[in-house]
């Protein structure tokens, strides 16, 4: 069967964040950006899935300017077989990202569809389930366990509670979670490899989707900062400080 | 304007995350009705009709909701939150999983995580770990949000007489079916709204050791929360994980013990009123947040730390 895997490009997560001082945002000048984590679960398990058999070919797909091409490099060095790059400068926000892809799941009609939960710039955790909704698939957020069964697949989903495990028909939509696996690195060999996969660009016309922002940041500030507090002698001191200072016990 | 906001609940009993998203309605302002769509969900329903400040409580009471199946539980929120201006639920993995997908359906954008309401369409939200905070304004018709409950005080659990009225619909999109779950059972109380919170990271070696924090938690009626790298190493339950990808908690007192302050982590704690660091490393990124801290091996300092809190409370 066939897997489409979505990969943002976004801040790598070392990286200290900065808000800009005219807080129109946060500097992205000269820092390092990369695959968003979850996003790199994503890839592996759809690898995992083609080394069981299971999976027959791996598409990759990226939403974002000329560069997010990096990234589907990466994801090709890790195991997939093809990338679509739909290329834009402009902000995309979750809806604009599911409706994109769904036009690709249309054309392409993948099985499976993995997406990371999260992307760790906006931190919005929406994508996945409004592609699922769009197409009418059922979705399987927050995957700790994907388990292809004949015609279902079986994911164990990360939860408040604990775990929770939900059989949907295929084809369907996975967010990932981050035990879903631990994602390899790329060897050499297979990084001089995937500049020889086929990678396709388009733009969102292309696929006869405007890009049509419903959310407008006004603002962005940096958090207030917390104030380093007091190193305190030993566990008697601090016992008396919760107390008597902060008075929190 | 009218707000509709979906219980976040077990079919028993309502989670008190649903008192802070009602909190967060008022401050858009308009009437508030609650929807609580559930199998055999009456006594939430009862529950959330005494919260202050409920105009109306919905329930659609059908096996199709029994487990919250973010497929079924969408078609039934589009539809019943047509005529609202606004639809809120708590940003817990329930909220997460279904509020986009009702977002889609509408063809509108979901505002995640919200904070602190600014106006009717314009609202605060942390991007990129907590490491910023962005105001953003929404354009949509009706706007579909999620909310920190950690950001919005609880509303009152009683001072409201709301009527409750019966949702006749009925939606299973034959998507997804519930196979099991394993669910954490502890006595202590819930992570994401305990009072105080002492969590342990990679620095506690081991799953036995948490049996320190335990009792740290026992004394002061706490709750035990964890790292990733501690849920990845598979000392504890992946719902123990505080940070960006885990819980938020903003208790009264947070202690860390043997956890680094990654910002990830950090992003999940950082609104605690009072942070407590046990760290062995003097240089640790957690001393940086930390009201208190303590340069100590937790090996010495968390038993010492059971015995001077039982002199005390
Ligand atoms: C996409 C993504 C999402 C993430 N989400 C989260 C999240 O939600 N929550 C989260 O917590 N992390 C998250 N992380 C991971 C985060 O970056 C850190 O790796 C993690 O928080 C580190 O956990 P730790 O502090 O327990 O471990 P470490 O960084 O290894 O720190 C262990 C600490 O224990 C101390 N220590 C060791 N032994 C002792 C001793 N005997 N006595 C006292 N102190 C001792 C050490 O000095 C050290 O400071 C995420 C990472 C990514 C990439
Ligand atoms: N611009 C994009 N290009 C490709 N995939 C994306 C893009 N934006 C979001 N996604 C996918 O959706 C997931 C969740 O993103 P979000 O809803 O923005 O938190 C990401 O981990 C990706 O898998």
């Amino acid at each position: 069967m066939k897997v489409l895997v979505a990969v943002k490009r976004v801040i790598d997560y070392n990286v200290k964040v900065r808000v800009k001082p005219d807080n129109t945002g946060v500097d992205l000048a000269n820092v390092k950006m990369a695959m968003n984590p979850f996003c790199e679960i994503a890839v592996e398990e759809a690898v995992r899935l083609k080394e069981k058999g299971v999976a027959s070919e791996i598409v990759v797909v990226s939403i974002g300017p000329k560069a997010a091409q990096e990234q589907i490099r990466t994801a090709l060095a890790l195991g997939a077989d093809r990338g679509i790059h739909i290329e834009t400068d402009e902000e995309v926000q979750s809806l604009e990202a599911a409706k994109l892809l769904k036009s690709v799941v249309e054309k392409e009609e993948p099985k499976l569809v993995i997406l990371g939960k999260q992307s760790i710039d906006s931190d919005n955790n929406q994508t996945g389930q409004m592609l699922a909704a769009l197409t009418g698939m059922g979705q399987g957020t927050f995957a700790s366990e994907v388990v292809v069964d004949g015609d279902k697949v079986n994911v164990t989903r990360e939860v408040d509670g604990g775990l929770m495990t939900v059989a949907l028909n295929l084809p369907a939509v996975v967010t990932t979670d981050l035990r879903l696996n631990e994602p390899r690195y790329a060897s050499l060999p297979n990084i001089m490899k995937a500049k020889k996969k086929p990678l396709e660009s388009i733009s969102p016309a292309d696929l006869g989707i405007e890009i049509a922002p419903r959310l407008s940041t006004l603002k962005v500030e940096a958090p207030a900062a917390r104030q380093a507090g007091i190193k305190v002698a030993d566990v008697a001191e601090l016992v008396d400080k919760l107390k008597n200072e902060a008075k929190v016990i | 304007m009218s707000i509709l906001v979906i219980a976040e609940h077990d079919n028993s009993s309502l989670k008190q995350a649903t008192q802070s998203v009602v909190t967060a309605a008022k401050a858009i302002g308009g009437d508030v009705d609650v929807l609580v769509a559930g199998a055999g969900c009456g006594a939430v329903a009862e529950a959330a009709a005494k919260i202050e400040g409920v105009n109306k409580v919905l329930v659609a009471d059908n096996a199709a909701y029994g487990h919250f199946l973010a497929e079924n539980l969408s078609e039934l929120v589009a539809e019943a939150g047509k005529g609202y201006s606004h639809i809120l639920a708590a940003a817990g993995t329930t909220g997460k999983d279904f509020m986009p997908r009702v977002a889609a359906l509408l063809d509108v954008a979901q505002v995640s995580d919200i904070i602190r309401v600014e106006s009717a369409d314009t609202f605060v939200r942390p991007i990129y770990a907590g490491n910023a905070i962005a105001t953003v304004k929404s354009s949509d018709s009706i706007k579909v949000i999620t909310v920190r409950p950690t950001g919005f005080d609880a509303a009152p659990a009683e001072g409201g007489s709301a009527a409750v009225e019966a949702l006749d619909i009925v939606k299973d999109a034959g998507l997804s079916s519930f196979v099991g779950e394993e669910k954490a059972v502890s006595d202590r109380p819930d992570l994401a709204s305990a009072g105080i919170v002492i969590s342990g990271g990679r620095g506690m070696q081991n799953g036995d050791n948490f049996k320190m924090l335990e009792q740290v938690a026992d004394v002061l009626g706490a709750a035990v929360g964890a790292s990733r790298a501690a849920v990845d190493a598979g000392f504890v339950p992946n719902d123990m994980q505080v940070g960006q990808t885990g819980k938020i908690v903003a208790p009264q007192l947070y202690i860390a013990v043997g956890i680094s302050g990654a910002i990830q982590h950090l992003a999940g704690m950082s609104d605690s009123k009072v942070i407590v660091a046990i760290n062995k490393d003097e240089e640790a990124p957690i001393f940086q947040v930390a009201d208190y801290g303590l340069v100590a091996d937790l090996f010495e300092a968390v038993p010492q730390l059971e015995e001077e809190l039982k002199k005390v409370v």
